[in-house]
């Protein structure tokens, strides 16, 4: 068996995540806060993947990742290699087609809390990114452990859009989900049996085991 | 003594406020009235959590703005305990407490952390969960919270009110020797008039989101006029006396008010001290003459000050003022009609009837 689309599948699903983590945080926050115009328009845009056709996306993720298009060209020449079909490109595609599964998590937790605890902090000293850290992120973890197994699980699941962006290039764009349907294509159900069972196990171990931690040690905050 | 002066409003739908006053803080301050009248909003704009207020306000020589903007709350030192205490549910009791004092000015003068928790009796609750505490330890943690902060200001916004009258009465000791213990201005919001009385040494009362009365706290609540002002029916008055001896015999305490005897339930506390006592106006009854032969233990020598009859109602009070005493005064609430068969007027000697039971339970605060 070649466990490299496997790798390159969890390598990108983890890549994406950490970074997902990182930008949506502030993104779900200031969802979750804010009382500006904008935020329903925001809100609509981020939530476009979530009923969009991958094929849609894709596409226009390829016209963006053109070598001819501003930002495909800024990346050749920075980087001497193309954004589509590359890597990078997945993980690009990826920031956008799970952003809903790692913001909405993050947004719905940071909504449910209580702004009290942030009003108290404030007049005990804490200013506003020692709040954010000391009180409103803790009191997030549930949010934060959901959002991270979300959007790990939907890039691992991603078919349609890192097809049309990454192409099926094995070692370097042939993710596991796209390995399995070229085994399909070739008849080779043997091989497309066990990558999918190992898939679904997978998938199933991850879900249990956040359940599980969710449930034990996380103390239900009133 | 820190001067803090307010000039600040705030709209809402069908809501106004708009304060313009300044007073020098010293003790406990209490902002008194029913609610609605724009006592938290207040205090929330002095600890600059309200950014839909306008104005200015001046602490200390200070300018803030009403806003919360210049400086924003973290840098005004003014903790503020909250009614529904607001502790941090991922750290326990210890937690807490090191998360204010970590960010308390270590410029500022303030009370040292094992005080802090010796004045509050915290130690045995220190690793506690704050899901576990009761409702009187969540809030005296609180307030050891908001003391390690090292406040220049300390806000306290109706910390009592969400506790049954068991806890209350526990947790008013600690309030009440707090300003004395730490020295530490306080500003305390309440709708209940017996906190004012056994806390508070001057009084700004509000109502309709203005203040409407101001001054030293006997002072305030003996005016006639507060019910009308505030729409609370409950008044009283304030005295001042001396505990005379007990008769654990009846169960009785003996005070002594200006060569005067009133007697009561016994109370805890020792021959000779000095208690503060409020009597309802409702307790107090009035009488031409002496009345012999009555259940009614206390009958005490007064003089007229003024009468004040409801316009609509069936009510007048009366205020008094002790023989041999002119500081020790008393309220009466009578019908109207009482008032008139009693030819009642300014300057006529008077007895004033309490009932001993009345006195069972009242807010008795020791002076120290």
């Amino acid at each position: 068996m070649d466990y490299g689309p496997l790798w390159l599948s969890l390598r990108l699903a983890g890549i994406t995540t950490g970074l997902l983590l990182l930008l949506g945080t502030p993104l779900a926050w200031w969802l979750a806060r804010s009382r500006a115009r904008l935020v329903p328009v925001v809100e609509a845009v981020t939530a476009l993947p979530l009923v969009l056709p991958p094929t849609v996306l894709g596409f226009y993720l390829l016209l963006l990742m053109n070598p001819g298009s501003a930002l495909g060209g800024a990346w050749l020449s920075l980087t001497g290699d193309t954004l589509s079909f590359s890597f990078a490109g997945l993980v690009v595609a990826s920031l956008f087609y799970s952003l809903p599964f790692v913001v909405q998590p993050l947004q719905s937790a940071f909504a449910a809390q209580d702004h009290g605890l942030l009003e108290a902090a404030a007049t005990l000293g804490a200013g506003p990114l020692d709040r954010f850290l000391t009180v409103a992120s803790p009191l997030a973890l549930r949010g934060y452990l959901a959002a991270a197994v979300l959007g790990f699980a939907h890039t691992i699941g991603e078919f349609g859009v890192v097809l049309m962006v990454g192409g099926n290039i094995p070692g370097r764009t042939q993710l596991i989900s796209i390995a399995i349907y070229e085994q399909v294509e070739t008849l080779n159900y043997a091989e497309a049996h066990r990558w999918s069972a190992l898939l679904l196990l997978f998938s199933f171990l991850t879900l249990l085991l956040v359940y599980t931690v969710n449930r034990r040690s996380l103390p239900r905050v009133a | 003594m820190p001067e803090l002066a307010l000039k600040v409003r705030v709209e809402r739908s069908g809501f106004t406020l708009a304060v313009d006053t300044a007073l020098a803080l010293t003790g406990i301050t209490a902002l008194f009235g029913p609610s609605g009248s724009g006592k938290t909003s207040l205090l929330r704009i002095i600890a600059g959590l309200e950014p839909a207020a306008h104005g200015q306000l001046r602490f200390d020589g200070e300018r803030w703005s009403a806003d919360g903007r210049r400086p924003p709350p973290q840098q005004r030192g003014t903790p503020m305990v909250f009614q529904d205490t607001r502790l941090f549910p991922h750290l326990d009791v210890a937690g807490n407490l090191r998360y204010a004092e970590r960010r308390a000015d270590r410029h500022r003068p303030g009370p040292v952390r094992d005080e802090v928790i010796a004045a509050l009796d915290l130690a045995p609750l220190l690793p506690r969960r704050v899901p576990g505490l009761s409702g009187g330890e969540r809030q005296r943690v609180a307030l050891a919270r908001c003391l390690l902060a090292r406040p220049r200001l300390l806000l306290l916004d109706e910390p009592l009110a969400a506790l049954d009258l068991q806890r209350r009465a526990e947790l008013l000791p600690y309030l009440e020797k707090l300003p004395v213990l730490f020295g530490i201005p306080s500003l305390y919001v309440t709708h209940a008039v017996d906190e004012v009385a056994r806390l508070a040494e001057q009084v700004l009362v509000m109502a309709n989101g203005r203040i409407v009365a101001s001054g030293e706290t006997a002072a305030v609540l003996e005016r006639l006029d507060l019910p009308q002002l505030t729409g609370l029916p409950e008044t009283g008055a304030l005295l001042d006396a001396r505990l005379r001896r007990h008769d654990p015999a009846l169960g009785l305490s003996e005070l002594e008010l200006a060569g005067q005897r009133l007697s009561l339930p016994q109370v805890d506390a020792a021959p000779g001290s000095r208690l503060r006592l409020r009597v309802r106006a409702r307790d107090v009854a009035l009488a031409r003459e002496p009345v012999a032969a009555s259940s009614i233990r206390n009958q005490l020598r007064a003089r007229v000050l003024a009468i004040e009859e409801q316009a609509d109602g069936p009510f007048a009070e009366v205020l008094l003022a002790l023989d041999g005493g002119d500081e020790l005064h008393l309220r009466a609430r009578i019908t109207r009609a009482s008032a008139r068969e009693l030819q009642l007027s300014p300057g006529q000697p008077i007895h004033a009837l309490i009932k001993s039971v009345a006195l069972d339970g009242e807010p008795l605060a020791q002076e120290l």
